[in-house]
């Protein structure tokens, strides 16, 4: 049986008239902005409306309650007058020149170890890793402990070693050690993370280029100079950009350990925003110091950048 | 000096072997070809010699010295490798030099045996770029180099030339031939390809399962293979295997195949052939025995005529490839580019029975195999 056109009972809502293709073409992207939408919506109030209007607050005086008041650049002005940015910025220098190469340095140890067919390698793996999943708080508490200059096992066997009791450090309660405290924190905190980002970089590396090197005569320390290293810049190149970003940002290990103390030892730019706009209420200045920061950080991405494309 | 001697060598990994027990003599400046299928123990065989893998057991002798905990730079050998190996970060030149720099060479002494090296092989243009500005080709060339400064006794090459397309394959072949007459050093080489094989080796060793099956002249494999395996191997297209039937004829022994008695050559030695009468034997025939028009220099008594069915022809220029039904047995033929043999036709061929070969088809050895091997077969 033929069945005529007039026979469908099709409704009246889908005998749409055909779109130019100018409509169609619109309509295709609309349905596209509607997918990218509810993360562009986000993004917009959660990241780039925040930011816009840091930057705006640093050249605003505010405390947060009254009315806002241009101020130009006396915020900027300002902070080559206080001497507890100028600790923060050099502290800040100082954990970041420290604890970026250490860090590098021991996680590409770690992980050239544990990339060898050890016994308990998974184990160990998974050791080095635990820290940087762990709960900063509660190893934060632990590693107060275990620094303890009174009682804590550290110095408890530094003192079994013969270290006089006068000598012991004081780690975090002293003025001279508690910057060694807070970087050999964040170095174990975050070795292990960057040793899986090395693990994986060794892994892309030919076994043929150890097999060519082994005909060439090479021996393990010039295998591991001459390609390994080589081998890994690209990797280098990420772990250290990284490292370096999350250096200068530093601020949730301080807060435990030391909050800045003791004095301003180990006072650094994000605790030092912090104290300028919660303690001190003072949002225009603090968005200043956070200014400079994102420059700081900024400026040593593009420069380590040109290094790599050079080399 | 440099003879190789390879005694009861053996590779392990837990309870799998993939060398077992291998003997095997390199003479000093021998070019010899390891060939074989994936996974017949070729490339580990030579990754041992190399010092690249544990041997597991037995002996592997150099210059008359035992090397087996000798370590790999200190076996006077230079390897390269199927995918080059090059250093990516360095040069070509410092590829080259690496090895005579951690060797502590005078600068002087680096330079000349780079430049020389690069002068034989035509890089000398290619000393400042990286391998990842080079061609396959390039790479290969400088792979070589890397080995020849060194100016080893022994060059391992493990399939040097795989990742070349055809025609560079056909160059760089000859090249490395050359290379070896001009450096008179023992060259060890690997491959699966048995055209190289035939086409590079003073000696062939045919290899499965970990076993090494035949060592011999790439003539002698091809005409007097020890079992199926390397006839088969050995020649393309590969030889022709038909089951057949011994019988006792007037002239002499033949094999039987679908009525028709083959009568074999009176060379065949019949005290060999005479207690497979009437028993199964596998005929094996290379496809270049089959002839549209006899030459006339073949004996009129080793021709015998039979009837086929084309199924398939593959034109290769000088010559056809046919795909052929012989009493419903599929066939190769290699005829003459003459040949206008169409698909569905019927044609009738010469075979030339002078070159059979007869297979037991229970140890798949040829009934001819010289004594020693067939022992060594059966252990």
């Amino acid at each position: 049986m033929v069945i005529a056109r007039e026979d469908y009972d099709i409704p009246v809502a889908v005998r749409r008239p055909l779109l130019t293709r100018r409509q169609r073409q619109r309509r295709a992207t609309l349905v596209a902005y509607s997918f990218i939408a509810p993360n562009f919506i986000g993004f917009l109030i959660f990241t780039l409306g925040p930011i816009l209007f840091a930057f705006a607050l640093a050249f605003m005086h505010w405390d947060g309650s009254n009315a806002m008041q241009f101020a130009g650049l006396d915020n900027f002005w300002r902070l080559f007058s206080d001497r507890a940015f100028l600790t923060a910025f050099w502290n800040t220098l100082v954990y970041t020149l420290v604890s970026v190469p250490a860090t590098l340095v021991c996680a590409l140890g770690l992980a050239v170890l544990l990339n060898q067919k050890l016994r308990g390698r998974a184990f160990f793996r998974a050791a080095m890793f635990f820290p940087y999943v762990a709960s900063l708080v509660a190893v934060a508490v632990v590693w107060n402990m275990v620094f303890n200059p009174e009682m804590g096992p550290v110095n408890m066997l530094l003192y079994e070693l013969g270290i006089d009791p006068k000598n012991l450090p004081g780690w975090a309660a002293s003025n001279s050690w508690a910057m060694v405290t807070v970087i050999l924190f964040g170095i174990w905190k975050s070795m292990g993370y960057y040793m899986v980002i090395y693990l994986a970089g060794l892994q892309g590396i030919s076994p043929e280029l150890y097999e060519a090197a082994n005909l060439d005569g090479a021996t393990s320390w010039q295998k591991f100079w001459h390609i390994t290293v080589p081998q890994l810049a690209p990797t280098s190149f990420f772990v250290s950009v990284m490292l370096t970003i999350q250096s200068f940002k530093v601020f949730d290990q301080i807060m435990l350990l030391t909050e800045g103390g003791p004095g301003t030892s180990t006072l650094v730019l994000v605790y030092h925003v912090y104290n300028e706009a919660f303690i001190s209420w003072d949002l225009g200045y603090s968005s200043m110091v956070a200014l400079v920061l994102f420059v700081m950080v900024l400026t040593v991405t593009i420069v380590q950048f040109r290094l790599t494309r050079e080399d | 000096m440099a003879p190789i001697s390879l005694r009861k060598l053996n590779k392990t990994y837990g309870a799998l072997t993939v060398v077992h027990d291998i003997d095997l003599e390199i003479a000093d400046k021998e070019f010899i070809i390891l060939v074989g299928p994936s996974g017949c123990g070729k490339s580990t065989t030579l990754r041992m010699i190399a010092g690249l893998e544990e041997i597991s057991g037995g002996e592997l002798v150099i210059g008359g010295d035992l090397v087996n905990d000798v370590p790999s730079k200190d076996r006077d050998i230079a390897m390269v490798f199927q995918n080059y190996a090059l250093y990516p970060h360095m040069t070509v030149y410092k590829n080259m030099a690496f090895g005579l720099m951690l060797r502590k060479a005078a600068r002087e002494e680096i330079d000349r045996k780079v430049t020389e090296a690069a002068r034989i092989l035509d890089i000398e243009h290619l000393l400042n770029r990286k391998p990842k500005a080079l061609s396959g080709g390039q790479r290969q060339r400088v792979a070589l180099g890397r080995a020849m400064v060194r100016n080893p006794e022994v060059f391992l090459l493990d399939e040097p030339l795989s990742n070349l397309d055809a025609k560079l394959r056909g160059t760089m072949r000859a090249e490395i031939a050359k290379l070896h007459k001009r450096l008179n050093a023992t060259f060890i080489y690997v491959t699966h390809d048995q055209i190289e094989a035939m086409t590079m080796a003073d000696r062939i060793v045919v290899m499965k399962d970990g076993h090494i099956q035949q060592v011999d002249t790439p003539q002698i494999l091809y005409d007097h293979p020890v079992n199926m395996f390397v006839a088969g191997f050995i020649g393309a297209p590969q030889m022709n295997m038909l089951t057949t039937t011994i019988t006792r004829t007037e002239q002499g022994f033949a094999a039987r195949f679908a009525g028709q008695d083959l009568v074999l050559p009176r060379h065949l030695d019949p005290r060999l052939i005479a207690p497979y009468e009437g028993r199964e034997v596998v005929l094996g025939l290379r496809p270049e025995q089959f002839y549209e028009r006899a030459p006339a220099d073949i004996a009129a008594e080793n021709l015998m005529e039979i009837e086929t069915l084309v199924e398939l022809t593959e034109p290769m220029g000088s010559e056809v490839h046919l795909g052929l039904t012989w009493s419903g047995t599929a066939i190769t033929a290699k005829l003459s580019a003459r040949c206008k043999a169409r698909e569905g036709e019927r044609l009738a061929l010469a075979v030339d029975m002078s070159g059979v070969h007869l297979f037991d088809p229970e140890t798949q050895r040829s009934l001819f195999a010289p004594e020693p091997v067939r022992r060594e077969m059966a252990a």
